[in-house]
């Protein structure tokens, strides 16, 4: 192997590290403050607890699909990387 | 350690390879036609337990779309209830050893919503007539269109990325435990991959019933629901 083919290898792996580390930061927070509100809702109603906590896991998937676009970002570079 | 974009090929029929996800999607295909059509043959005033079982899932169904849409639900009752259901069964094929669920695969992501894409096209026109339809593309300013036609493939997009990011994102995780770690470890994750097999199936047919239902626009007399009705 060529040392630019080995080079683009470990950048590759790398950048995914650094794209999942940091793309996890902000859904992370993001779910937080939605786990944190509806917690808050809860226990003002607990009568709507159903509905809250429906919408909750809905909201809660459509925030962490953010975090799994850096993960298929990063298994794109991982394995179908069209440097290497 | 396997790519989750490669495909293991499992047989030929003539020139064309048939690889696993195909296999497993023709099954749940079979599996779930084959039960609507024997449970549908003999349908009764006084229903019986399956019978009621399906009534209430339509009836839950046609609620949700009433809600989401505004509109009577049944043309677009068998798309979305489809939708729900095989997405449904195809993430939770991981439940079945030795098999991966099919959309743990990009493919079978990407046909499921263009699906999605043709019937927002569909209904769209159907719903508006060409002109009406089009005329939603420049809607609020002509400053807005290309935006608007962006919006049509990129929402697509992140359909398929969604579905799939979530599916094989499960199955990679407990393949990665079960080689760390041993036999059971991974089953609790496992059943946190029902959770979110549901999770995502009811997200992909909410999303559809949005899409088709924003490009349909709402009609005239909002229909009753069943509750208010009673």
């Amino acid at each position: 192997m060529t040392m630019e083919g080995n080079l683009v290898e470990i950048v590759s792996v790398l950048s995914a590290a650094i794209a999942v580390s940091f793309g996890a930061i902000g859904p992370a927070l993001g779910e937080g403050r939605a786990v944190a509100a509806a917690m808050d809702a809860i226990a003002r109603q607990p009568e709507a607890a159903g509905t809250l906590s429906r919408t909750l896991f809905v909201g809660l998937a459509m925030i962490e699909t953010m975090a799994i676009y850096t993960l298929v970002i990063a298994l794109l570079v991982l394995f179908a990387n069209p440097f290497v | 350690m396997q790519s989750p974009l490669e495909h293991v090929v499992l047989f030929h029929v003539g020139p064309v390879p048939i690889s696993e996800p195909v296999v497993v999607t023709w099954l749940i295909m079979a599996g779930l036609g084959l039960f609507a059509f024997l449970s549908t043959r003999k349908l009764a005033i006084l229903p019986s337990r399956t019978q009621t079982v399906l009534e209430l899932f339509v009836t839950v169904l046609d609620d949700q779309i009433r809600e989401t849409m505004r509109r009577d639900p049944a043309p677009f009752r068998p798309l979305i209830g489809t939708l729900l259901l095989f997405v449904l069964f195809a993430n939770w094929m991981s439940l079945i050893p030795g098999i991966e669920p099919p959309t743990a695969h990009i493919e079978t992501d990407a046909a499921l919503a263009l699906w999605v894409f043709v019937a927002t096209i569909a209904f769209g026109i159907s719903g508006r007539g060409l002109r009406g339809y089009l005329d939603t593309f420049v809607e609020p300013s002509w400053v807005m269109m290309p935006l608007n036609l962006i919006e049509q493939i990129t929402r697509t997009f992140s359909l398929i990325i969604r579905l799939f990011g979530n599916v094989m994102s499960g199955v990679f995780v407990v393949g990665i435990v079960l080689s760390l770690a041993g036999l059971f470890v991974p089953i609790p994750l496992m059943a946190l991959e029902l959770l979110t097999g549901a999770v995502q199936a009811y997200i992909f047919a909410i999303l559809a019933t949005v899409f088709i239902g924003a490009a349909a626009g709402e009609s005239e007399e909002i229909p009753l629901t069943a509750k208010e009705s009673e």
